[in-house]
């Protein structure tokens, strides 16, 4: 169908025509939302490990005091290495993926709204990456002032320029998809999908969406000042010409922060799918569940300085962002609450996507903890910088983020696949991870109030047992991801068990009413809308 | 002499905890006038937290129990409750006012820089501290100042494939391993202490976790701090932000002595830097001072 | 001009399009960045790469833009991707006002906070007696260039003078174009080639302008990129708007042959739509730069 000369049979044909043959031609120049999707997934699984990796080499050479694997530049090109490519390269684009395949099945539209703009937003995250990662074979280095990026520390050395252009085609990919998320949203949702009988995902999605098309230019712009600052004598963060480094720091964080729920909202999204399903009972308080996405989502906006607690803002701006921060707890709360209050009374089982759910509503509440201790400004005055901080967003990066976007990958996988993964071995996964990640980053809470700074690749012998027990937790972990790898590829390739098209008994919304896996083209006519099939059909309570 | 005291000094420090030790699992309490805020607001925090933990984890795990389908349990329909949501909304505004009370308290005294009795202007380094002394009771304190970087011994034994042992690096038994410099800051006790601090090249970060807080060093710019130490120790501290490859090697050591001997030390540094100044000007060669 | 379905919606056929401009893309940066990195006299491949992108993206947006108004014209578009594309547009335009919304707040924040502060206001006491006492600050010549005069000393671009020329040229554009499209929508064609071509002219105009002001700056003002941050605001803020005017120039200039081969219809022109708004964007744009960066 694709060589066809386009007219409009074409149109019309859709349903009828699977994927081109030609691997270059599906792959690559596609237009597809679900295939562009699998793209988006199988590039954050291999980020992820390459991150991992980077994250292995820090807890090795972090296994002991002194200093045994690697030189300290070295170790500090791997900790700004492993966080950019975890944020913008695993996190990110997986959540992009899980859009790009769900919320088009979602809201029963045939696929994303601009589909070759989609394909672009996908093929530039390769190529940026291949920008960022190749800096690790220059002579140079790599980038190894944070993933932060502060200057005037990150215009020492070379790798700045190929840094910031990279940033800047991820930030440009975001964009684009953010874009295209919100216009698929809005624009073609089938006739009776309104935008309260929506999945809480796609909800969570649209305010993310809006989220990155807000913040992602402002990224750009604060590299920008890098760049000329580095290489064209502008004075944006010089003192001496009257700038101030701590402007990148603002500028940096009002992208920052919102950037943390840009990679949790979604995760969100994902919690109040899944655990309703498993405990067969409606997501309690469907509004409020939306409504605090959004509060949130307003809030991150006016935060940003509780990063910034130690560089010497003026006391009122601290209390400022103080009581600001902590007021993102009350949504959170609601949130938290009401997936608590939809399992009790329901009639629960506990299939590897709950138990990952599950799990994450625990360990994400542990890391808000921290993170509100964080916020605190006087005790962050301590935390800043340490072990504790590092500990903070684990939990809720790895234990949030992360566990979400394995639960969606269980989740969804029958849909995707067609295929039933194996269960033992997703249970076997899910107890691997959930105990290691907990030896992993529980004692870094220790070694953060006993004075371990973060971004050391040495340190005393007193931090010495817990960041051994740390590191053995990291092994654990990471190689337990070996097995989900295994999990995904057996479904996909090699499993028996097909799945139904309604994957889980308790399984409601338009995602379900399609074959699993879910066919090449879906939609071409809108489909009638059944209020019943739906998870929010009825909401007007 | 000198080892007798820092013996006793040290020991002293390490019975309350004011520097790290093995398997710590809390937040030092600090050993400064202001020092127990953060400790305070940490623990009551933390209380918070598991308190409410507690609740949501327990709320959890009894459903789970009870709620299994493998029991029998048939799903119920409600899908909102009003006052429920209220509740849930309102207590935790109510405990976050309590913690931001609290907070403010902290913020407001720590901001408070006036009636201090000293200044040391804190300048970083990639990758070493320099501190002045730039005045003392009232009084402009001549030329004091020196280098203070990581000690030699901690230096050798950090190298990449040393082969020495990090567990061998200690001071009277305490493990100082990249905890211990060449020229400590020494500061008298029970004085309101004002820090100005300030990067020469990149941010760097000031932090004795025993005096309860950190703070940037920016390049072109000076922020401030202070402290009132009351016990008389060695405090051990490092650099707390990111400043390029050797940042974990730059430690912080204050050591905080009666104020008597502080004079008597400080009188000391004055006179070294007089002799040090006649000395320079007879053969104009400039030989910086403190910089081993 | 075809018929349109609303209810069937369009998935365009795959295309290679993109692959190519992430392709062009990547050369670009790469290019450019290894370019940045070249020891003076070295002879890299930086400069090369850097120009084959910008031409591979050149061409992309050539062959892209081709397609789309090819299938656009054979009436594949119906009234949901119409809507779909409007919504981009705009949502983009957003996204570009975010971006200059870095550049503004970089301006705010060094004339309310760090030019102050280095003087010596409020929270800047400090900062100021011990590492800059010298330095009474100011913005615009007497203190934008910070403590150390970094740059050397400056004059600024009066405000009423070609600044105030170049804000009426713009606004007078965001007119034309406006008569531009009530004449499109009226189905009058000669009206229309008309004011959308002056709209051109008065872009290139300003453009004109914009560069012999900059000459202005760096010959006889000694006010450049590199007049602390003063110059660093100013020159990146009008330069970054500079670019987005030369860029709606040409889009305009493309528009105006399009409009020329009747490609728009009465109630069918979204290319037209798109690329008004964003020269309104544009103007909007200027007007806060001419409030901000000129007159205050
Ligand atoms: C997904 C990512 C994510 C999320 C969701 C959060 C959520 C929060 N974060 Fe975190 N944060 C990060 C990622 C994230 N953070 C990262 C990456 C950094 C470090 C960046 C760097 O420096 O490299 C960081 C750093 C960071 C700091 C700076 C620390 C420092 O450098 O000194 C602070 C300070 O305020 C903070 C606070 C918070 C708060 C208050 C929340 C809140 O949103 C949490 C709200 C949730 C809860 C509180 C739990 C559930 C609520 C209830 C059960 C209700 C009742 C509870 C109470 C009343 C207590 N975070
Ligand atoms: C989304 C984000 C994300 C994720 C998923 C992770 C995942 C992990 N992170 Fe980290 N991390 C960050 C975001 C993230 N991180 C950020 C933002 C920072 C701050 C950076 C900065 O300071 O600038 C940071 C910093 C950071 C530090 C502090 C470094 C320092 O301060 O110097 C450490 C140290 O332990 C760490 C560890 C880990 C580990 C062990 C994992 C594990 O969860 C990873 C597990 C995955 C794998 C291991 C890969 C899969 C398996 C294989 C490749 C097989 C081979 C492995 C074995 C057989 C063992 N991370
Ligand atoms: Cu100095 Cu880190
Ligand atoms: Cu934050």
């Amino acid at each position: 169908m694709a060589h066809a000369a386009h007219d409009q049979h074409d149109l019309h044909d859709h349903e009828h025509h699977g994927p081109p043959k030609n691997f270059i031609e599906r792959w690559v120049f596609s237009t597809n939302h679900k295939d562009i999707g699998t793209l988006y997934l199988v590039f954050a699984l291999t980020m992820f490990f390459i991150g991992g990796s980077f994250a292995m080499v820090i807890r090795a050479e972090l296994f002991k005091p002194g200093l045994q694997l690697v030189q300290p530049y070295f170790f500090n090109e791997m900790t700004t290495l492993h966080a950019l490519v975890m944020i913008f390269g695993a996190i990110m684009p997986a959540f992009v993926g899980l859009a790009n395949w769900m919320i088009p099945l979602m809201v029963g539209a045939p696929d994303m709204a601009l589909p070759r703009m989609n394909n672009l937003s996908f093929w530039l995250m390769p190529f940026a990456f291949c920008v960022l990662l190749s800096t690790l074979f220059m002579p140079g280095g790599g980038p190894a002032g944070g993933w932060t990026m502060y200057p005037p520390l990150s215009l020492q050395g070379e790798s700045i320029a190929y840094t910031v252009f990279a940033v800047h085609l991820m930030g440009i990919s975001s964009i684009m998809g953010a874009i295209n998320i919100i216009a698929t949203i809005l624009n073609m949702r089938a006739p009776g999908m309104d935008l309260l009988k929506m999945p809480v995902f796609v909800w969570s999605w649209l305010i993310t969406a809006f989220l990155l098309i807000a913040v992602m230019p402002v990224l750009a712009g604060a590299v920008t000042m890098l760049l000329t600052d580095k290489y064209f004598g502008t004075n944006f963060f010089n003192a001496a010409g009257g700038g101030d480094p701590v402007l990148y720091q603002h500028i940096f964080w009002f992208f920052g922060h919102p950037e943390v729920y840009i990679m949790i909202l979604p995760a969100f999204g994902i919690v109040s799918e899944i655990i309703p399903t498993f405990a067969r009972k409606p997501i309690f308080g469907y509004k409020a569940m939306v409504f605090a996405i959004a509060s949130i989502a307003f809030l991150s906006f006016i935060v940003w300085a509780h990063h910034m607690f130690a560089v010497g803002l003026p006391m009122g701006a601290e209390i400022f962002f103080m009581y600001a921060t902590m007021l993102i707890a009350v949504p959170t709360g609601v949130k938290v609450f009401n997936w608590v209050t939809t399992m009790w009374g329901g009639s629960m089982t506990f299939e590897t996507p709950m138990l990952f759910s599950i799990a994450f509503v625990i360990l994400f509440t542990i890391g808000g903890f921290s993170g509100l201790m964080l916020a605190l400004a006087p005790a962050d005055f301590q935390y800043h910088d340490t072990y504790f901080v590092v500990a903070h967003f684990h939990y809720v990066l790895v234990t949030g983020a992360a566990f979400a976007i394995i639960a969606a990958a269980y989740y969804w996988i029958p849909k995707w696949s067609g295929n039933m993964y194996n269960e033992t071995w997703g249970k076997i996964h899910f107890w691997s991870s959930v105990i290691s990640v907990n030896v992993l980053f529980f004692p870094q809470h220790f070694l953060g109030l006993a004075g371990m700074p973060r971004r050391i690749p040495d340190y005393n012998v007193a931090f010495a047992n817990f960041n051994m027990i740390s590191s053995i937790g990291g092994f654990w972990f990471g190689a337990s991801q070996l097995i989900f790898l295994g999990v995904v590829i057996h479904t996909v390739f090699f499993a028996k068990k097909k799945s139904p098209d309604r994957s889980w008994e308790g399984a409601k919304g338009l995602e379900w009413t399609v074959p699993s896996p879910a066919p090449f083209h879906t939609f071409a006519v809108p489909p009638v809308i059944n209020d019943d099939e739906l998870a929010h059909g009825h909401v007007d309570h | 002499m000198k080892a007798v005291a820092t013996t006793a000094l040290a020991l002293f420090g390490g019975a309350v905890w004011a520097n790290p030790q093995p398997d710590q699992l809390n937040l030092t309490k600090g050993v400064t006038t202001w020092s127990g805020e953060p400790y305070f607001l940490n623990n009551v925090a933390f209380g918070v937290c598991v308190v409410i933990g507690i609740v949501v984890f327990g709320a959890m795990f009894i459903s789970m129990f009870k709620f299994r389908k493998s029991r029998g349990a048939v799903a119920e329909k409600w899908t909102h409750n009003t006052k429920l949501e209220a509740l849930w909304t309102g207590v935790p505004i109510i405990i976050l006012i309590v913690l931001a009370k609290l907070a403010t308290t902290g913020l407001v005294s720590f901001a408070d820089t006036t009636g201090s009795e000293m200044t040391i202007k804190v300048t970083g380094y990639q990758w070493k501290w320099r501190y002045d002394y730039v005045d003392y009771q009232g009084k402009a304190v001549e030329k004091v100042g020196f280098m203070s970087k990581l000690d030699g011994r901690s230096d050798r034994t950090r190298q990449l494939g040393s082969g020495m042992d990090p567990g061998k690096v200690t001071v009277d038994g305490y493990n100082t391993y990249l905890l211990d410099v060449d020229h400590p800051l020494v500061l008298p006790i029970n004085t309101k202490v004002r820090f100005v601090i300030t990067g020469a090249d990149v941010i760097h970060s000031w932090w004795v976790p025993a005096l309860g807080w950190k703070m940037d060093a920016i390049p072109g710019v000076i922020n401030s701090a202070w402290t009132n130490i009351k016990e008389p120790g060695v405090y051990r501290g490092q650099c707390a932000e990111l400043c390029g490859q050797d940042h974990g090697f730059m430690p912080i050591v204050v050591k905080a002595v009666p104020k008597a001997e502080f004079e008597q030390w400080l009188a000391t540094q004055q006179d070294e830097a007089k002799l040090l100044k006649a000395s320079q000007t007879a053969q104009t060669a400039p030989a910086p001072k403190g910089q081993g | 001009m075809g018929h349109q379905q609303d209810d069937v919606y369009y998935v365009p056929k795959n295309s290679y399009w993109p692959i190519v401009a992430a392709i062009a893309m990547f050369t670009t940066v790469y290019g450019a960045a290894h370019w940045l990195n070249a020891q003076p006299g070295e002879a890299g491949f930086g400069k090369g790469m850097f120009w084959t992108g910008v031409v591979l993206v050149l061409g992309m947006f050539f062959g892209w833009f081709r397609s789309v108004i090819h299938e656009s014209r054979a009436g594949s578009y119906n009234a949901q991707v119409d809507r779909s594309f409007r919504m981009g547009m705009l949502w983009f335009i957003f996204s570009e006002v975010m971006f200059f919304g870095a550049f503004f707040g970089a301006l705010f924040y060094a004339r309310i906070f760090s030019v102050p502060w280095l003087g010596g206001e409020g929270h800047g006491v400090l900062t100021h007696q011990f590492l800059w006492s010298t330095y009474s600050a100011a913005w615009g010549a007497s203190g934008g260039g910070g403590p150390a005069a970094v740059g050397g000393a400056f004059q600024t671009i009066p405000a009423w003078g070609l600044p105030l020329v170049n804000t009426l040229i713009l606004l007078s554009s965001g007119v034309t174009i406006t008569i531009a499209h009530h004449a499109l929508r009226g189905g009058r064609r000669g009206q229309l080639l008309l004011f959308l071509g002056l709209t051109v002219l008065l872009g290139s105009l300003f453009l004109y302008c914009q560069s012999h002001e900059y000459m202005e700056a760096y010959q006889n003002f000694n006010l450049t990129l590199h007049s602390g941050v003063y110059g660093a605001t100013f020159f990146m803020l009008t330069g970054f708007h500079g670019m987005h005017v030369t860029l709606g120039t040409i889009m305009l200039a493309i528009i105006w042959l399009r409009c020329a081969k009747g490609h728009f219809t009465r109630d069918h022109h979204f290319g037209f739509e798109a690329v008004a708004w964003y020269w309104h964007f544009v103007d909007v744009v200027w007007l806060a730069l001419f409030m901000f960066v000129y007159v205050l």
